[in-house]
């Protein structure tokens, strides 16, 4: 290899070499290109004024806090602060006026159904579904058919206190005995109720289903939450077993896993995730989705 | 560019002994990323203003650090992050941005850079039980654009609490305050998380406060892998209350 001094300029490039040479070949000594170089220079100026103006440098006991004095937790409380002076006369006005005034007031009712589906997009449409049309053990929240009640004020409070959520105090917490698992009633009296229970909607039954027993059966265990006829129970959650919306499934197997296994689904309580114009804007979002009494 | 001939030595000459020789080439650039490595991470164990201490924030129970441990082997973290940055449109999705002191006892933590799914720190709470097993042994039977994969596997395998005590060991020489007695009850306290109405459910409570603790599963006495895992997903982002924390006095 030869010394560093020895470059001299490469006759058919026009520029030197680096002074390395292996085995007689030269390596050139070709310049970055202009634009590179300029905008790596800049680059470095760039950082030095970064430095300077944000949170950059560690010190002993803290660090450099910039000249510009930003911080990230400032920024977004601000950032929140400016969303909420936006929406805040609106928010104000959902927060000051009854359910009832904000369905009928048509411009705090198209703010709370605004609001109500970006909340219900995020918070409540994974078990509800995008369009609220709910799924096998979470319910359709278009149809008329509602388990605690479809009113501006029980649709608040579910929304508020959950159901069956043991975290408030104030949630729905009554919930259907496993009949089957608890060996309260036996095999066959399980399968003649799932008979009687379709019958109640006019669904076809089983060949040789004794609905004498199943209706026995009904009455003894059945009746004080669903009914006698299955109309069901809004107080206790109690579903309308009569009619053709089925929560879990009309088939005589599904029905019958539910009286062996009881229980009922869970809904959180949203009044310690979300604040109260938002949980207004949800209940009169749902209670306007076609089935609100 | 022509350098000038000089006769002092020049840059490359004073730099060759590193050309040159390939182990000290290796020492130079450990001395140079540590130099880099040491100012950006050192400041962070001593400076204060790094280290906010939070109320409420406690170790895992067995039964949440199993979950955890499943958490990482199905690869969540590919997909979800843990991590709530302070940015407007973040705090009105997930909630309040994320602490740092909520995963101080995460060894590693789960902070993820990847959001093919949505962040995961204030998941806890948000869904029921049922739709977590409903959603982890196929997401499209109740979000049906997800492209989460299933995993059905996780309701059908038991917990193997077998590690979980040796797990609990090692954090502890971590800096993760279990105690020795923790360390102990281990497999039983997971066993009273995952049942309700057990008899030890209060000493497990003084254990581990605020902790839930119910029949996570619908089948009583089978302890699953989902069981386990779904106890950690209803405890991320649920520690701290918010209603209590300063934002404006924790300014830094």
């Amino acid at each position: 290899m030869q010394d560093h001094s020895d470059k001299k300029a490469n006759e058919k490039a026009g520029y030197g070499t680096t002074g390395h040479e292996w085995d007689g070949i030269q390596e050139l000594n070709t310049p970055l290109p202009r634009w590179w170089l300029w905008t790596w220079y800049a680059s470095i100026i760039w950082a030095f004024c970064y430095w300077i103006a944000y949170p950059a440098i560690p010190m002993v006991s803290s660090f450099t806090k910039g000249v510009l004095g930003w911080s990230s937790r400032e920024a977004v409380i601000a950032d929140v602060q400016g969303l909420q002076t936006l929406r805040g006369p609106m928010t104000a006005k959902i927060e000051a006026a009854s359910l009832a005034d904000i369905e009928k007031t048509p411009e705090l009712l198209s703010f709370a159904r605004a609001q109500g589906a970006a909340a219900f997009a995020v918070n409540c449409s994974p078990c509800h579904g995008a369009g609220a049309q709910g799924s096998k053990g979470y319910p359709n929240l278009n149809d008329d058919d509602w388990l605690w009640g479809g009113s501006l004020d029980t649709i608040h409070t579910t929304l508020q206190h959950g159901i069956r959520w043991d975290a408030d105090k104030d949630t729905r917490s009554s919930m259907m005995p496993a009949f089957g698992k608890d060996g309260t009633l036996k095999a066959n009296e399980i399968s003649a109720t799932a008979d009687y229970v379709r019958s109640l909607s006019g669904l076809p039954t089983d060949k040789g289903a004794d609905l004498a027993l199943g209706q026995s059966v009904f009455a003894a265990n059945c009746a004080a939450c669903h009914g006698d006829n299955g109309e069901g129970n809004q107080d206790v959650g109690a579903p309308k077993l009569n009619d053709k919306v089925w929560l879990y499934g009309s088939d005589k197997a599904l029905i019958m896993e539910r009286i062996t296994l009881g229980g009922g689904g869970v809904m959180p309580a949203w009044s310690t995730r979300l604040d109260v114009p938002t949980i207004k804007s949800l209940a009169v979002y749902v209670h306007t989705l076609g089935g609100g009494q | 560019m022509t350098h000038p001939i000089s006769h002092s030595p020049s840059l490359w000459q004073r730099h060759q002994i590193f050309e040159k020789n390939s182990i000290i080439l290796v020492i130079g650039i450990l001395i140079a990323i540590s130099i880099g490595g040491l100012v950006e991470v050192l400041p962070l164990f001593y400076l204060k203003s790094t280290i906010e201490q939070v109320d409420g924030i406690r170790p895992l129970t067995p039964l949440e650090l199993t979950g955890r441990n499943i958490y990482v082997r199905e690869g969540c973290y590919n997909c979800h992050s843990q991590m709530i940055r302070p940015l407007r449109d973040e705090v009105e999705r997930y909630g309040h941005y994320s602490l740092a002191a909520e995963s101080m006892y995460d060894h590693p933590f789960q902070w993820g850079s990847k959001r093919t799914g949505p962040d995961l720190a204030r998941v806890g709470g948000k869904y029921s039980d049922d739709w977590h097993r409903d959603h982890l042994r196929n997401p499209r039977s109740v979000v049906p654009a997800s492209i989460m994969p299933g995993y059905p596997w996780l309701e059908q395998n038991l917990v193997d609490l077998s590690h979980v005590s040796d797990d609990m060991a090692v954090l502890a020489a971590e800096g993760v305050p279990y105690s020795p007695e923790m360390i102990k009850a281990a497999i039983s306290d997971a066993k009273t998380q995952g049942s309700a109405d057990d008899a030890s459910t209060a000493t497990f409570a003084k254990r581990y406060p605020k902790a839930i603790s119910r029949d996570l599963g619908g089948n009583v006495g089978r302890l699953t892998e989902a069981d386990a895992l779904i106890a950690y997903l209803q405890l991320l982002g649920t520690q701290v209350d918010f209603k209590l924390y300063d934002d404006k006095a924790n300014i830094r």
